[in-house]
């Protein structure tokens, strides 16, 4: 065991990979010698060299082609896009694309591609660069969507991602790559895709949540502690597709439950999973499931990030909401 | 002193090897076609263009769903064909249904690709290839990754892929061979320049005087070339081939060609934005008819062969027909199979739904 940050984790998970498998290659903008703009790829072009671990031209839309090309010729792609803010570029290879590879094909053809991208507020990044746009990716069939809260789960998620012989996208939140340490086995491990974790049990209510709200679930549920509530914490890990079966449980034990996420309330994904708990377990239910989520406006200017980012504090006064309905 | 435009346009001269009356006007340039290569190169067109009409009729008769009509264009999509080896990776666009036939698609596939059932996209073992891809661009991109894929895994192949004259205003287009072009990919990019995008003529695409000069922007080789010239395109498309294998890159091919029918059977009608001047202007120019008039000049082709050849697909296409209508339904139990290697929670759950549903 190791004591690593998240990024740390990720760049463990992607040596322990290009290892592994003569397949794997790793390429986007600036991830070669100069190992990230993140130093998520510190060192990778060194040890396995340029065939492997290489620079792009400037343009997403050419990097996801690039991927598939390569899928076509049996490698095992894991690009990077610089910032999630910049999908639209490649929209098309991913949703249009790739997602529909082994469909499309009559499953003689397959994308085993993870697409990793940074992403998520609280560092104070110019335009573009924090939202959070990983609704767009769970409403297309074909993808899975994957985004760690801590580094144990992010190099098992990405390991897993990469062994996936379907698209997977993995998203890392650019305020926890850096904020803590974690245990982290240095052999590798999967951590299965699909499949949420409960975080910290309760009985008196559920919160869902993913990526950096995950904490912030946390924090909250140490204060409701001290008033004597007692809140389950569940983290999704991945977000599509959905681990119902686990929500559901929770909920029915906890009989309420609050949705959390950063996106905007007209994104992310807690609408879908408002859903799919009134559908299977309404009659569990002491209250309506309510959500924790930015407003709908278009990503905070830079100095209005803190106003304006779903906190442990609004997850507080939600969880208050739910539990005196 | 020139402008930089005039410089640019004088490089990219139109290739050609015959001329409409079937005359070699560059004997220089002759590809090393034995007599029955030649008349191979000519089966495959009278072939096609019998499919293209066809095919026109099946789907007026609502045999055949999706179909973008081809005749006019053998010699570009059939003489590029014609240069490649097994081995090479075709990426295809929506019109390119010919090069696939010709590369091992079987016919019966194809009329399910049009009809749209999962089938025919399914490649035979051995086939190279992409089905036809309807995002226009999106094949442009890929290729520069299936070439990097030929050339890492030390394939003596290329990747070749087509679009039209349309489809150079795509910004893939541009990224896609500038990505080949950055990492010396053996890949050949062809634009099939039919004038038209539906009704939009190529001078509203671009103030370029040459589509084959927007190799420049990618440091690759361009080259015109005369669609209608099969002899033209397979030199065109064999030497760019064996360049992009000698490691000197990729390789943009315009070739200056003419569609004779409408976009797609979906309803348009080219007599609103064509003159029929410039319909006869091009139909003068018919590949199978420079071409007939070369090889019955060599003394190599007769009317009784191309009768032949013409029974021949009739025959194989009334098949292939028979065979796509008794290929069995789809279910969404297939579809839903075919998402991913290990389906997600949701859709055992759906698969389960629809596996009662189907057993009712």
């Amino acid at each position: 065991m190791a004591q690593m940050t998240m990024i740390q984790a990720i760049t463990d998970a992607l040596r322990t990979e290009l290892k592994n498998d003569e397949n794997v290659l790793v390429f986007g903008e600036d991830v070669g010698q100069n190992g990230g703009v993140f130093r998520a790829t510190e060192g990778l072009q060194a040890e396995f060299g340029e065939d492997r671990v290489f620079d792009t031209p400037l343009a997403e839309s050419g990097i996801g082609g690039l991927a598939i090309g390569l899928a076509t010729q049996g490698f095992r792609p894991v690009p990077e896009i610089q910032f999630f803010g910049f999908v639209y570029e490649v929209m098309d290879s991913i949703s249009g694309q790739m997602a529909r590879m082994r469909y499309r094909s009559g499953n003689t053809m397959n994308a085993p591609i993870t697409i990793r991208s940074p992403f998520g507020g609280g560092v104070h990044t110019p335009e573009m660069h924090a939202d959070s746009l990983e609704g767009l990716m769970a409403q297309q069939p074909g993808l899975k969507v994957v985004i760690p809260s801590n580094p144990y789960d992010a190099k098992g998620l990405l390991i897993a991602s990469i062994r996936d012989n379907d698209p997977v996208i993995f998203l890392e939140h650019m305020k926890l790559y850096r904020s803590f340490r974690d245990e982290v086995p240095e052999e590798a491990y999967e951590v299965e895709l699909g499949k949420a974790k409960v975080t910290r049990e309760g009985n008196d209510i559920t919160f869902i949540a993913y990526g950096a709200m995950v904490q912030a679930s946390v924090k909250a549920a140490e204060e409701l502690e001290k008033e004597g509530i007692s809140a389950e914490v569940i983290d999704l890990r991945t977000v599509s597709p959905l681990d119902t079966e686990t929500i559901v449980e929770s909920v029915k034990k906890t009989g309420r439950a609050v949705v959390v996420q950063e996106a905007q309330r007209q994104a992310g994904v807690a609408a879908h999973i408002v859903a799919e708990i009134q559908e299977r377990a309404i009659l569990h239910l002491e209250a309506p499931v309510l959500r924790v989520a930015a407003p709908d406006t278009v990503y905070a200017f830079t100095q209005a990030e803190e106003v304006w980012l779903p906190n442990h504090n609004d997850i507080v006064e939600k969880a208050k909401e739910v539990i005196n309905y | 002193m020139k402008r930089t435009t005039e410089k640019i346009a004088e490089q990219f001269e139109t290739f050609q090897i015959l001329n409409e009356e079937g005359k070699v006007v560059n004997e220089e340039a002759m590809p090393n076609l034995s007599d029955d290569e030649l008349k191979e190169l000519m089966t495959r067109m009278v072939y096609t263009r019998i499919l293209d009409q066809r095919s026109i009729a099946l789907n007026r008769q609502g045999r055949l769903g999706f179909y973008a009509p081809t005749a006019g264009q053998e010699a570009s999509q059939l003489g590029s064909q014609f240069a490649l080896e097994q081995d090479d990776f075709i990426l295809p666009g929506y019109r390119d249904v010919p090069q696939l036939i010709w590369h091992g698609l079987p016919l019966y596939k194809a009329f399910l690709f049009s009809r749209g059932h999962f089938i025919g996209n399914q490649m035979p073992e051995g086939v190279n290839a992409l089905s036809p891809q309807i995002i226009i661009g999106a094949q442009y991109v890929q290729t520069a990754g299936v070439a990097m894929g030929l050339k890492r895994r030390g394939k003596n192949a290329v990747a070749i892929t087509y679009t039209g004259d349309g489809g150079t205003s795509q910004g893939d287009f541009y990224e896609g061979m500038n990505f080949a072009g950055a990492f010396n990919s053996p890949a050949i990019f062809v634009v099939q320049n039919n004038r038209f995008a539906i009704s939009t003529p190529v001078e509203k695409q671009t103030a370029a005087e040459t589509l084959a000069q927007k190799a420049v922007a990618a440091g690759i080789e361009g080259i015109q070339v005369d669609g209608m010239d099969v002899l033209a395109v397979y030199v065109a498309t064999k030497e760019a081939r064996e360049r992009a294998l000698n490691g000197e890159g990729p390789t943009l091919i315009e070739a200056l060609t003419y569609r004779y029918g409408p976009h797609t059977m979906a309803g348009d009608d080219p007599t609103r934005y064509r003159s029929e001047e410039l319909d006869n202007e091009w139909e003068r120019k018919d590949p199978l008819v420079r071409f007939r008039k070369f090889l019955e000049e060599k003394g190599i082709w007769s009317e009784e062969e191309e009768n032949a050849v013409i029974e021949r697909a009739k025959e194989e296409i009334k098949a292939a027909i028979k065979e796509a209508d008794n290929t069995p339904k789809q279910k969404v139990t297939d579809l839903i199979g075919n998402m991913y290697e290990t389906l997600p929670g949701n859709l055992q759950e759906q698969m389960e739904e629809y596996k009662a549903k189907e057993s009712k």
